[in-house]
């Protein structure tokens, strides 16, 4: 399999695309740790691994915070090793129109959605520049590029990562590692159910493809970023969006 | 046991793949040994695994030769 004997880690893998991804990685071989901000979540993911028979587990990490993630990735190189697969995927939206918005919606949603890239991403570095192999893949939003009315922090905290994806790439290619952001459009998770009927409906008639994407759609696409396939690709933003936005 | 020089030496052509013979204690890792930004933090990076020690950013940026690696290393562990 192509990610046999990798580890890799996933932000965010309690439920809806982190958890995609997590099962997609599993089944092409890599050993792979999601993370969750509670127990409860922690255990969900350990759970779902030992349901589905491929090698996984969850564990506690909350990415807004330093010396959690710091002592998260110490304690995932001495059970399995350094991950040399990181998936940023963890992330939150606390909507409101830039006229209401407060700053501890601001503050939150880029803490939580970029400040978390940079921390993580560089506590995986060290590891993946010493195997001179690595993937790094940062989940971002078709709101990156085009906006989207009451999402002035979430739009800015995703464009932020993809700037950080494209300089990382940069910075990290000649070490073998691959730094790239795929961006879902409306996909069906929580964070969408969200949504009232007519948010939806407005929303689906902008989709050429007529209908929500499926998790397990954005997994694939990770899956390959990945994967020793993907080695030539770097910097990207990969838009997975039913058509919805074209670039 | 090897000495601290011949430790520094062996990081420094792994780091950055070069021959033995080309190392010498006034060589400059960026000038003389080709090495570019990234090199010298991952060199960095090895000299404190090998020696256990850790080298803070302000004194890390300070080590242009293999020297001031030594004598960085001597003077520390």
């Amino acid at each position: 399999m192509a990610l046999e004997g990798k580890v890799a880690l996933v932000t965010g893998a309690s439920r809806g695309i982190g958890r995609a991804i997590a099962k997609s990685l599993a089944m092409q071989g890599a050993t792979v740790i999601g993370t969750a901000t509670t127990e409860e979540g922690a255990s969900t993911i350990s759970h779902y691994f030992a349901k589905w028979g491929l090698p996984g587990d969850g564990i506690v990490m909350n990415v807004n915070d330093a010396q959690a993630v710091e002592d998260g990735i110490k304690q995932i190189t001495s059970a399995h090793g350094a991950p040399q697969i990181l998936v940023n995927n963890a992330g939150i939206t606390r909507d409101n129109l830039m006229l209401r918005m407060k700053d501890s919606e601001w503050d939150e949603v880029i803490g939580t959605n970029l400040t978390s890239v940079y921390r993580t991403t560089k506590a995986v570095l060290k590891g993946m520049t010493k195997a001179r192999w690595g993937r790094i893949v940062s989940i971002s939003s078709v709101v990156a590029d085009m906006g989207n009315a009451g999402q002035a922090n979430y739009a800015a905290a995703k464009a932020g990562m993809e700037g950080l994806t494209r300089s990382l790439a940069r910075e990290i290619a000649s070490r073998g590692i691959t730094v790239n952001c795929v961006a879902p459009g409306f996909i069906d998770t929580d964070m969408t159910r969200k949504l009232d009927d007519a948010q939806r409906d407005a929303m689906l008639k902008g989709i050429p493809a007529q209908r929500l994407g499926e998790p397990e759609e954005i997994a694939d696409v990770v899956a390959f970023l990945a994967s020793p396939a993907a080695g030539y690709i770097t910097g990207e933003t990969i838009h997975v969006n039913g058509g919805m936005y074209m670039g | 046991m090897s000495t601290v020089e011949e430790r520094v030496k062996k990081i420094v052509c792994e780091q950055l793949g070069v021959k033995e013979s080309e190392v010498q204690n006034t060589s400059s890792f960026v000038e003389d040994l080709g090495a570019d930004s990234l090199d010298t933090v991952e060199l960095v990076m090895a000299l404190e695994e090998e020696f256990e020690t850790e080298i803070p950013d302000e004194e890390a940026e300070k080590l242009a030769t293999v020297q001031d690696a030594i004598d960085y290393i001597v003077a520390h562990t």
